[in-house]
């Protein structure tokens, strides 16, 4: 069939990018993580990632990307929901979405002088009465301003897929004399679970590896493992080091994947 | 798939156009000639005035990079993907550049303005017949602070850092030598100390000022300190005078115990395509009254003595800032440590930011 061999030719571009731009570099990086800094081979990167440095850098990239995500989904669900509900959605939505085409660097700039000293916040937090806090290098505003920065990329998914809900489920729901709770616990939630398991991998994946943020925003008081990789690649030039963290790295993710990924039924 | 088509020709065009235009934009600018200069220079470093002086001199178009380590620079020469002309790496990345065999020498005969640079910066250790560089700029690491902040607290050794009353007012800059050499320095140790039982030391010394540390940033704290969000940051002189400049209770001071004596030059890296007109350029910035005009934008210390002349004399006077032979006796130069001793540093470094108050 003719179809077939068409297809098959559509297919060379895709496959050769995926091969140069996705295998080919991760095979670097393992390649690389078995070196040591002179450039021999073995396994001492391995070794040392195995010490107390580096696992409670590990464990403390787990915590702060956990707090972020699931931050952003407290906020995220019910934002996505009522957006559902306004007249104009696209407005709204877009509303959302144009901060984030906002270079990050200038957002976090940006935060430097709202969360200062003499700051808006601070002066805000003055007239209240409540005083003058530290809020700029806390863990504070470390995860405050991830959440903003990650927001709209929980915010899309979750909101797509409550916007293809057939409203004629809920209304069944509702005829059938199930309270609203239980329409949310047991109709929109199960039905929006993908968007939900989509909007956590695009936050908790980039969210484990910041690394700027932690020197503006938190004044490297919050050490990540991206800390840790860009320091190994600029300063320290050991490559084996940082390519060894990175190879942990891709292992979390694709654990992460496939315990959020969607398993598809039937086909 | 008609649609598909017309979609993909659409792009197909509408780069062409976009190609074509950027091609106009720097045929205007003159991009297109050969006689380009790449030039890898720190952030904040030149005067920009006298690239477009250059430029009307020689004719010759200046393309500027910037970067923000000697290790970042030192990776991008290693690669060689861009044609850079001129770096101007620190004292201790010159060693480690000429022995990986990065540098191009230079042609002393086409730098005649070189007889400028005062004698007590030329043929030091890291480059003893000045063969593949010249000093560009030198200064020190010392402590800044605010003296209206600090009100009777007066600070002249880093052993000062840690007084108790200095709780969470201390900014450091991100950088393993500075932070570590402080460290070794407050221990009286050298800045050049590659025993690992001296650098743990000097790690858990460091631990025991982490209440007073407010955080460890970059190029940002030159704009917190100047707006008073700290106290006290440990920063290079040069940062210091441009703090100095926006806040006028900020005062600076080189460190009782010694400190850290630095020195950026200019040098030809092996990626260079245009050695003639990097000369030309290494030559233009020895001259005496460019020197002095970019000193004055920079303000950090020139090693060109002729440059003195043209300065304003409460700039050359400064002791801060060009502190007496005697006060420079006690500083000291990075060495080169080699890899595997910068890893042990930089290993504890991480461990002292990893430790929490």
């Amino acid at each position: 069939m003719e179809n077939k061999f068409t297809r098959n030719i559509y297919m060379v571009p895709y496959a050769l990018w995926i091969a140069l731009f996705v295998i080919a570099p991760i095979l670097l990086v393992l390649y690389y993580s078995f070196f040591d800094i002179e450039g021999n081979l073995s396994l001492v990167n391995y070794q040392k990632f195995f010490t107390p440095v580096y696992l409670k850098m590990t464990l403390s990239s787990f915590w702060y990307a956990f707090l972020i995500t699931l931050i952003s989904l407290i906020v995220a669900y019910p934002t996505a929901y009522l957006l559902t509900k306004t007249k104009h959605k696209q407005l709204w939505l877009l509303l959302i979405i144009v901060p984030s085409w906002i270079n990050l660097l200038l957002k976090a700039y940006a935060f430097l002088g709202i969360f200062g000293t003499y700051g808006i916040t601070n002066s805000f937090l003055e007239v209240i009465g409540i005083g003058s806090q530290q809020i700029l290098f806390t863990d504070f505003s470390f995860i405050f301003v991830s959440v903003y920065i990650f927001i709209p990329f929980m915010i899309l998914p979750i909101f797509n897929s409550l916007i293809e809900l057939n409203p004629t489920l809920i209304d069944a729901a509702n005829d059938l004399g199930a309270s609203k709770w239980t329409t949310f616990r047991r109709v929109i939630f199960p039905l929006t679970i993908d968007g939900v398991k989509s909007g956590c991998q695009v936050v908790f994946i980039p969210a484990l590896s910041l690394f700027m943020l932690t020197r503006l925003i938190a004044g490297n008081r919050v050490i990540t493992l991206g800390t840790a990789i860009e320091q190994h690649f600029l300063v320290t030039q050991d490559w084996g080091m940082g390519s060894t963290i990175a190879v942990f790295l891709i292992i979390i993710m694709f654990l992460f994947m496939s315990v959020t990924g969607t398993r598809k039924r039937g086909i | 798939m008609n649609r598909l088509i017309r979609v993909f020709l659409a792009v197909v065009i509408a780069s062409a156009l976009l190609l074509f235009a950027i091609n106009r934009l720097n045929k205007a600018e003159g991009f297109a000639g050969d006689n380009t200069l790449t030039i890898y220079n720190w952030g904040d470093y030149i005067d920009d005035e006298l690239i477009d002086r250059f430029e009307e001199e020689t004719g010759i178009k200046v393309i500027y990079e910037t970067f923000d380590s000697n290790e970042a620079m030192l990776t991008k020469v290693q690669q060689g993907g861009t044609t850079y002309d001129i770096a101007v790496p620190s004292e201790y990345m010159i060693d480690k550049m000429r022995e990986e065999d990065l540098l191009i020498p230079l042609d002393h005969s086409k730098i005649p303005n070189l007889k400028n640079i005062d004698e007590r910066f030329m043929d030091l250790p890291f480059d003893p017949t000045n063969k593949y560089s010249v000093p560009y700029f030198w200064g020190t690491v010392g402590i800044v602070y605010n003296t209206k902040m600090l009100d009777d607290i007066e600070i002249t050794s880093w052993s000062d850092l840690w007084d108790p009353a200095l709780k969470n007012e201390i900014l450091l800059v991100d950088g393993a030598r500075e932070v570590m050499g402080m460290g070794l320095n407050s221990l009286n140790y050298s800045l050049n100390d590659t025993k690992e039982e001296h650098l743990k030391e000097a790690k858990e010394k460091l631990d025991s000022l982490t209440p007073n540390i407010k955080a460890i940033v970059g190029d940002e704290i030159k704009i917190l300190i100047a707006n008073e969000e700290a106290a006290v940051g440990v920063v290079w002189s040069g940062d210091a005078a441009d703090m100095m400049w926006e806040n006028e209770n900020l005062d600076y001071v080189v460190p009782s115990e010694g400190s850290n004596l630095w020195f950026d030059n200019m040098v030809i890296p092996k990626t260079a395509k245009n050695v003639d007109a990097a000369h030309q350029f290494i030559n233009f910035m020895l001259d005496p009254e460019v020197s002095a005009q970019n000193t004055e934008w920079v303000s950090y210390s020139t090693p060109n003595k002729a440059a003195l002349e043209f300065m304003p004399e409460e700039m050359v006077e400064d002791e801060r800032f060009y502190p007496s032979p005697e006060l420079t006796e006690k500083l000291e130069v990075y060495e080169n440590l080699g890899k595997k001793n910068l890893a042990m540093y930089n290993d504890f470094f991480l461990q002292f930011k990893m430790h929490r108050k």
